[in-house]
């Protein structure tokens, strides 16, 4: 068995805590965009129908329109294909005349997407950046692993809503299904309507506002106090979408980690088994 | 930098018995939940609101200014690592400022040249920059 920090062995560095860490200098620009950013003009649209292309085929175009400087395209007839809309990392403005189906949207980095009717499982996966809006109803895993931008949907949401969740926000306009919020460490979810089962289970860190009834709460999800700037800023990011807590967002529930669950071990996995 | 210096101090006394012993933070050294009061927006952040489209901060509401090694930093998720404040910046008194001045620190970061994401896209990118063309 191979001894730890010992030449050859997979660590060669010592799991110090803070010596992990890495340090860059800032150097600052006057640009607005990073340098391999696609230029594109917001008041240069077109559309795509996509009814006789394959999903591939349509990222493929919104692509190409992008590196021909469209900044607006509108995608008609999606026809709830799986995976439309995916891996955008510039500002752009997409519209879906339609429904999508699985993993939609997933990996957007700055685009404002509206999406005029519903969306399957796992919509906005990954999401870093940008706004990404739903009219209608979305499935389960609703911004899985987001980690910044707004996601709202509109209507109701499926189960596991945020599940992992590490930044952003996610508003929904109707109802949440069960274990909402389950794993969340970062990040703020507002659920207008009624919350299911287990809402935010195992969560680490991260906000909860819930506007209607919660069913349940999950292993070490607790009840907290409001304060002035969280109502202020609640009723600023719901106006942004045209929405309105039912009761008044003073009414709404905050829900954040009750941080019984924290257990941190400067030892890696790998290294616990050596040592074990 | 005498107001870096306080942090510093701070930071010393606010390390549990618990982090000395296993040699690493337990959470955050700032308030994640920290919502931003948009009444301290400066108007480079304005500019660059307004350039994206958005109508807030949207990704940006999640950055902070951190202390790492008692030194005031922003975290970059782009590269996981910490970027340091200059020296001679000024820091103000308040958290919420202090959040703006990270914000648009680490965007001008993200849109330089010697960001290490361009050399990285540069080398792995699927879409090589329009200049590279």
């Amino acid at each position: 068995m191979a001894e730890l920090n010992s030449p050859g062995s997979m660590h060669q560095e010592k799991l110090a805590g803070r010596t992990q860490q890495i340090f860059f200098s800032a150097v600052e620009s006057d640009r607005l965009a990073p340098p391999h950013a696609i230029d594109v003009d917001f008041d240069k649209c077109c559309e795509i129908d996509a009814e006789n292309l394959r999903a591939r085929e349509v990222n493929s175009k919104i692509a190409e329109l992008m590196r021909e400087g469209y900044g607006t395209i509108t995608v008609l007839n999606p026809g709830a294909k799986h995976s439309l809309g995916v891996g955008i990392l510039n500002r752009l403005n997409l519209n879906f005349e339609g429904s999508l189906g699985y993993f939609g949207c997933g990996l957007s980095d700055g685009p404002n997407i509206r999406v005029a009717g519903r969306v399957g499982w796992s919509c906005a996966e990954n999401m870093m950046s940008g706004t990404i809006v739903i009219e209608k109803n979305a499935g389960s895993t609703f911004g899985a692993a987001i980690r910044g931008g707004d996601l709202v949907c509109k209507g109701d949401v499926g189960s596991r809503t945020g599940i992992d969740m590490k930044g952003g926000t996610i508003i929904v306009g109707g109802r949440t299904g069960a274990f909402s919020g389950f794993m969340m460490q970062r990040g703020r979810m507002i659920v207008l309507g009624d919350a299911g089962p287990n809402l935010g289970d195992s969560m680490y860190d991260g906000l909860i506002y819930v506007g209607g009834e919660i069913a349940g709460l999950g292993v070490d999800a607790i009840d907290a106090e409001m304060t002035d700037l969280e109502c202020s800023w609640i009723e600023r990011k719901l106006a942004m979408y045209g929405l309105e807590a039912p009761n008044g967002v003073a009414n709404m529930r905050k829900i954040e980690s009750g941080k019984q669950l924290w257990n941190y071990d400067s030892l890696e996995p790998t290294e616990k088994k050596l040592v074990l | 930098m005498e107001k870096v210096t306080k942090i510093s101090d701070k930071l010393k006394d606010s390390t549990t018995e618990r982090e000395k012993e296993i040699g690493q933070h337990i959470g955050y050294r700032y308030d994640v939940n920290l919502v931003p009061d948009y009444s301290r927006l400066t108007s480079f952040l304005k500019e660059y609101i307004e350039f994206m489209g958005w109508d807030d901060l949207n990704w940006l509401e999640d950055v902070h200014l951190g202390y790492e090694e008692g030194k005031p930093a922003v975290f970059d998720r782009n590269i996981n690592g910490w970027v340091q404040v200059p020296s001679d910046l000024e820091l103000p008194d308040d958290q919420q400022d202090r959040d703006m001045v990270a914000r648009e620190l680490l965007v001008k970061f993200q849109c330089s040249e010697e960001h290490p994401m361009v050399e990285l896209n540069a080398e792995y990118g699927k879409v090589k920059p329009p200049s590279a063309d």
